[in-house]
């Protein structure tokens, strides 16, 4: 990595990042628009809770608010948290388990820039014509009679970006299985690994029941059909079921990865090996697959009858046990260690108790009999913010401060971390802690205002500071951020000290092709391994040879961009019908020409045979004498 | 990427054993295709004949789940090795789909 | 190293699919994604169980009036001996003769095509006899999406049959294709598995009632 890569202009530096197979620049990609979407988000968020500082507020309007709170769910699910998990995977994954690249590099592409599309697309709902209106969950009654062309924004946006996380998926699986250097066994790979190819199991089972989902209601919407429509002998049922089950595991592929960030963070900075590493194992796999029976605990109000009803209650509550072995095992890795607190750590040690109150609710919730006091108040805003921020969202600021080093070479600065931790913990439990008194008060979810002289005022109030705290953490999160990459202070390889797994051993940032050999894994935590052994280096487990490259590809930009011009197509084909082909007779072609972009490039794909290139050994070599590594 | 080659020392004698082998397993596909074509006819013929359904569905069903049997092992190889992750996702896929299917069948409200 | 590299059917390896790390890795992704389109296809199942006969007025054709028994079962003789001819042609391309992998898949083609002009005249025969159609009813809605789901991957597994054949008539095997040709008929496979499931529970089990 010499100084030419920063003197490159800027229309190659974004040519290079458009048409780039380095899941290393994928991952920054990700962490970009993840990070955007997350702002755009946090936004729609301090709206929400304006709206609700007082009682009869008039900050918004209520279609306007409906906008707002689905908007504020749909993007910070899809659009923020799943990608920025997905930057810290592909940052990390690959040289955790000493891979010379992922397996699918051209997928890995397609898959960034189909949610790239599917994001902006959704998003673009707001200047022509209205967002969706019926909640992140779309139920089927509400969505199928919304007017405009909201909902349809959803459905396709979420088809297109869906599309893409299922692909990152396999990519990862894929990866995981085939790819792990000579060693590494699967009972050797790093927490985040496992979660990341547990999460991405779920995504594989997950996705395809909301795919059918979203297409009966694209169906529905803009085709004629009458899956949900009564009259016609419909059921809108079918909808909260795929949902859910997709819905279900998706909170697990969110948490899962979190829960393998903390444990790297736990282990490292108490200078400790995981406590119970293989129980952790099992627990992350055991946690993947009863998130698979557990959705009806979402539909506990539906009327599915007491026996569905308890099964799905015992089901849930199992789930917890698994759950409550990760807790005792992280804080059994502290038990004894010489814990240094870093701002990741910090995170981490503020991460427990906030999940575990989320995760006690999540109990209460279980109890479908409670449920039905509980169900659509704020008490389950409560349950659910407490898990995703308490957890999700803590594990993404963690990551962002431990990873930071890896994927840019610089290192936050420490303190302004620390402000950024203490105002957001601060907010977080201000906004959400009362919530659960609001909930229990009666305070229905998913409400646009609430009325004076019904005990709600000042809870309400205390909620809108917290978020303004949160707000201002996160701002200083990016002044941070802005900071750090202009003063541009280089760090080594293993910049935390205590780095234990393989990506450590490896330059910040690492080279387009990561490990120049392949390394030996003798154990878990490779690098703690070789480091206790006074070595500062791994021992190849290769001699210096070619290295195989895939070429850079801009055709998956390309196939992207040709779904998220059908979709145009596809929906304002609705007003062409309706108009009796009066108007939007552009409907239909758009349609077509965007399909027929998407399938050109699929077979452009096809047809030209691309087998990459080599780094020839004698480069590698010269690499060696000039560069940093 | 170096091409893993024979196995045997010998390649021709290793050649001709494989040629051999691959007729076999052809020969065997073929036997199972035939099966295949006669669990076909039994369940075309079980409608044909106006059984009560309690008794026709579960016999379907068990001939549709054979007849899938016959076409993982033999003609997708899945007996083969190297197919242990492959099996294992498409069985985790499997009682997803089970899952999926029994509770549309039982909850979703009438 | 060179995936372009010329093989004899001596020096031709046992599992052309998966010598090199880029077919490994394609032959597990390629089974990894046929396991999400398990669950794909099971939630249109489902949607069909829960929908079917679910129709606004007594008037409409049920299952049990429409579906005839000789049509599917030509419908799935075809499917199933195409899945036959896929296996000789991956017989054929283990054995390094690419002339014959070639024939074999022509074939198969063909019946694939038969296979969907039947279907397309089914449905025909549906609108109008029956006035069965994909707005007609919860239940026309719903099978047209299950079945017809099915009838698209047959398209997609033909295009891409067409696909390989046409971009390497000239070329012979080599490990850069000959996952691509092994992937495209564990495809085929699957879309038979499919359908396996399709003329059982929806046709077989729908007339009998
Ligand atoms: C011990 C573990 C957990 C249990 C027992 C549990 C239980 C529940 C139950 C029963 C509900 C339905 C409440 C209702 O609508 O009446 C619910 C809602 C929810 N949970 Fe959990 N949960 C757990 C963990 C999690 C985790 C880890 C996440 C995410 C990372 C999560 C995210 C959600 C979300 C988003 C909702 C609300 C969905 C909506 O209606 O919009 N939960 N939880
Ligand atoms: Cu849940």
């Amino acid at each position: 990595m010499s100084t030419v890569a920063q003197k490159q202009g800027f229309l190659a530096v974004l040519w290079d990042y458009l048409t780039t197979v380095d899941h290393k620049k994928i991952a920054i990609l990700y962490l970009i628009s993840g990070g955007f979407f997350f702002l755009v988000g946090g936004i729609e968020a301090m709206i929400i809770r304006i709206q609700l500082a007082v009682p009869d507020n008039n900050f918004v309007s209520a279609g306007l608010y409906n906008e707002i709170l689905t908007m504020h769910g749909t993007t910070m699910i899809f659009l923020a948290a799943m990608p920025l998990l997905f930057a810290f995977m592909n940052a990390v994954v690959p040289l955790q388990i000493g891979a010379r690249d992922v397996a699918f590099p051209f997928l890995n592409s397609l898959g960034f820039w189909l949610f790239f599309f599917g994001g902006i697309f959704l998003n673009l709902s707001w200047f022509l014509g209205g967002a969706p209106d019926a909640g992140w969950t779309s139920y089927a009654s509400l969505s199928i009679t919304s007017e405009g062309h909201g909902i349809d924004f959803y459905v396709l946006g979420l088809q297109i970006s869906g599309a893409g996380t299922l692909i990152a998926g396999i990519n990862f699986l894929v990866t995981i299985i085939n790819m792990r250097a000579p060693g590494m066994t699967y009972m050797r790979m790093p927490l985040f690994t496992w979660s990341t190819f547990v999460a991405s199991a779920l995504i594989l089972f997950a996705f395809p029941p909301l795919t059918v989902g979203l297409f009966l209601m694209l169906f529905d919407r803009m085709f004629g059909a009458n899956f949900f429509d009564v009259s016609m002998g419909g059921n809108t049922i079918i909808w909260e079921h795929l949902f859910w089950i997709f819905g279900h595991p998706e909170v697990y592929i969110l948490i899962l990865p979190a829960f393998g960030i903390f444990s790297e963070i736990f282990a490292t900075f108490s200078r400790k090996r995981l406590f119970g590493y293989a129980a952790m194992v099992f627990a992350t796999v055991l946690i993947g697959f009863l998130g698979f029976m557990v959705w009806a605990h979402h539909m506990f109000t539906v009327g599915l009858g007491p026996t569905a009803n308890a099964i799905f209650a015992v089901a849930t509550m199992a789930i917890a046990v698994p759950t409550g072995v990760k807790i005792f095992n992280w804080m059994l890795t502290m038990w004894g260690g010489s814990i240094v607190f870093t701002t990741p750590m910090l995170y981490a040690v503020a991460f427990i108790p906030s999940f575990t109150a989320g995760g006690v609710t999540g109990v209460m919730l279980a109890s479908a009999a409670a449920d039905y006091q509980y169900h659509d108040t704020y008490f389950v805003v409560a349950h659910f913010h407490y898990v995703i921020v308490g957890g999700v969202v803590l594990g993404l600021l963690a990551g962002t401060h431990f990873y930071w080093p890896k994927m840019f070479g610089t290192m936050l600065n420490e303190f302004l971390g620390k402000i950024t931790f203490w105002l957001f913990l601060i907010g977080f439990h201000a906004t959400f802690f009362v919530q659960h008194f609001l909930g229990l008060m009666g305070m229905p979810r998913r409400i646009w205002k609430f009325l004076d002289g019904q005990g709600l005022n000042l809870f309400n109030l205390i909620s809108t500071i917290g978020a303004v705290f949160m707000a201002v953490a996160v701002l200083v999160l990016v002044y941070n951020i802005i900071i750090t990459q202009i003063k541009n202070v280089r760090v080594g390889n293993d910049p935390w000290g205590d780095g234990r797994t393989l990506e450590w051993a490896i330059a910040s940032p690492p080279p387009f092709y990561n490990f120049k050999q392949l390394p030996l894994v003798r154990g878990l935590d490779p690098y703690w391994i070789e480091k206790m052994e006074g070595n500062t280096k791994m021992t190849p487990a290769e001699p210096v040879g070619d290295i195989h490259m895939p070429n850079n590809s801009f055709i998956p930009f390309v196939m992207s961009l040709g779904l998220f011009i059908a979709a145009f197509g596809a929906m304002y084909q609705v007003d062409w019908r309706a108009s009796d082909g009066e108007s939007f007779v552009w409907a239909i072609p758009v349609l077509i020409i965007g399909l027929l972009i998407t399938l050109g490039s699929m077979a452009v794909r096809s047809l030209k045979d691309d087998h990459g290139y080599h780094i020839h050994k004698e480069d590698l070599l010269k690499d060696d004498e000039g560069g940093r590594e | 990427m170096a091409t893993q080659q024979s196995t045997s020392a010998n390649p021709k004698v290793n050649y001709e054993y494989r040629r051999k082998k691959a007729a076999e397993e052809m020969r065997k596909h073929v036997t199972s295709f035939a099966l295949m074509i006669f669990v076909t006819l039994i369940a075309f013929i079980m409608v044909l004949a106006g059984f009560d359904k309690t008794f026709v569905y579960p016999v379907l069903l068990a001939l549709a789940a054979l007849q899938v049997v016959l076409q993982l092992y033999y003609f997708m190889h899945m007996s083969h090795k190297g197919h242990g992750a492959a099996a294992l996702f498409l069985y985790s896929g499997a009682l997803v789909a089970f899952i999926t299917i029994l509770t549309f069948l039982t909850i979703v409200w009438w | 190293m060179d995936a372009e590299q010329k093989f004899t059917s001596r020096t031709w390896p046992e599992s052309p699919e998966k010598t090199t790390l880029e077919g490994k890795n394609k032959f597990l992704g390629f089974w990894l994604f046929l396991g999400g389109e398990t669950v794909l296809f099971a939630s249109l199942f489902a949607t069909y169980l829960a929908l079917k006969d679910k129709v606004p007025s007594d008037d409409h054709a049920l299952a049990i009036d429409m579906f005839e028994l000789p049509l599917v079962f030509i419908m799935t003789m075809l499917l199933l001996t195409s899945s036959l001819t896929s296996v000789y042609a991956m017989y054929h391309m283990k054995n390094y003769n690419f002339q014959k992998m070639k024939t074999w898949l022509i074939i198969t083609v063909g019946l694939g095509l038969a296979f969907l002009g039947f279907e397309i005249y089914e449905f025909n025969h549906y609108v109008h006899e029956y006035h069965h159609t994909f707005t007609s009813s919860a239940f026309g809605s719903s099978f047209y999406t299950l079945v017809g789901f099915h009838g698209a991957h047959v398209v997609v597994g033909l295009g891409w049959f067409l696909l390989l054949l046409i971009r390497n008539t000239n070329r012979g095997l080599n490990l850069y294709n000959a996952p691509k040709f092994f992937l495209a008929s564990l495809y085929w496979h699957f879309i038979d598995v499919v359908w396996v499931f399709i003329f059982t529970v929806v046709y077989l089990m729908g007339m009998v009632g």
